[in-house]
């Protein structure tokens, strides 16, 4: 019940800093993506402020030997540099450039009840399940 | 090149709100704050793993909620691509972040701030070929 209420005011924190940092608006988003056109670095303060919190957190955090709520870290510990991760990367990364919307702002966007909103959601959960069902044996 | 310092501060403050939440998620649960693995994880259920998943994403939902009510600005304008593109863009989000093991939280806040050499890799691709689809949409007229 602990870790239940710990991750869903964690992921209500995390909605709020998106909508507050712009990352909730597409046309922003592609504004930063737009390099060659009339650039928007702002979001670009929003991976400062993230990297730059979480780096001195996550050092102080993982000096402990177990989560408060939990009995174990759960970390990536991979380092393979693999075709997938940089296919996939990419296209993800159109994706985004396309709709302006990544997973986090994508779901914290169906509050607003856009059509749009909820057939990018739908799609990407089913592009998921595509992967998860499909792709990923056959990828191995 | 756009300017705007309110909206670099904004960004900063918004970007710092997320890494103490993403902090918060691996103090209480040990867990990383990447939205797209967290979601998956519910797509593909794994025992033991769908009430802490699902209580995250409610979460991003419910503040979403809360943006709309409080903070309405956060959302200043649908998406103009239309219901085809958007659904091809999700589509294209769904399978690469699951490819590419990660999105813009999981790799480009958390594993960056791990010092994550396939994060770094992943973050440069993925900002890269989003700006070559911004490139090309215009290119077609479909900015």
């Amino acid at each position: 019940m602990k870790i239940v209420a710990s991750a869903f005011v964690s992921g209500l924190l995390f909605a709020i800093g998106l909508g507050l940092a712009g990352m909730t608006d597409p046309a922003k988003v592609i504004g930063f993506l737009d390099f060659f056109g009339t650039w928007d670095p702002s979001l670009a303060f929003v991976m400062v402020g993230g990297i730059l919190s979480y780096a001195v957190a996550f050092r102080l955090i993982t000096r402990r030997h177990a989560p408060v709520f939990g009995t174990q870290f759960s970390l990536p510990t991979r380092k393979d540099l693999t075709p997938q991760l940089i296919i996939g990367s990419a296209l993800f990364g159109i994706g985004w450039g396309i709709a302006g919307l990544c997973p986090g702002p994508g779901l914290a966007s169906l509050a607003t009840g856009s059509a749009s909103v909820l057939a990018f959601v739908v799609a990407m959960l089913g592009g998921m399940a595509l992967y998860k069902y499909f792709l990923e044996k056959r990828l191995a | 090149m756009v300017i705007d310092i309110n909206s670099f501060l904004m960004a900063l403050l918004g970007g710092i709100i997320i890494g103490t939440a993403s902090a918060g998620l691996l103090l209480f649960v040990g867990r990383i704050a990447g939205i797209s693995g967290i979601t998956a994880g519910l797509v593909k259920p794994a025992k033991g793993e769908v009430p802490w998943r699902a209580a995250f994403v409610g979460g991003l939902v419910a503040g979403g909620i809360g943006l709309v009510v409080f903070y309405p600005q956060a959302f200043p304008a649908v998406i103009s691509r239309g219901p085809l593109l958007t659904a091809i863009a999700g589509l294209f989000v769904g399978v690469g972040t699951q490819m590419g093991s990660g999105c813009t939280s999981g790799h480009g806040v958390c594993g960056i701030s791990r010092l994550s050499g396939r994060s770094i890799v992943a973050t440069l691709t993925f900002i890269a070929s989003g700006a070559a689809a911004v490139v090309v949409m215009r290119f077609v007229g479909l900015t």
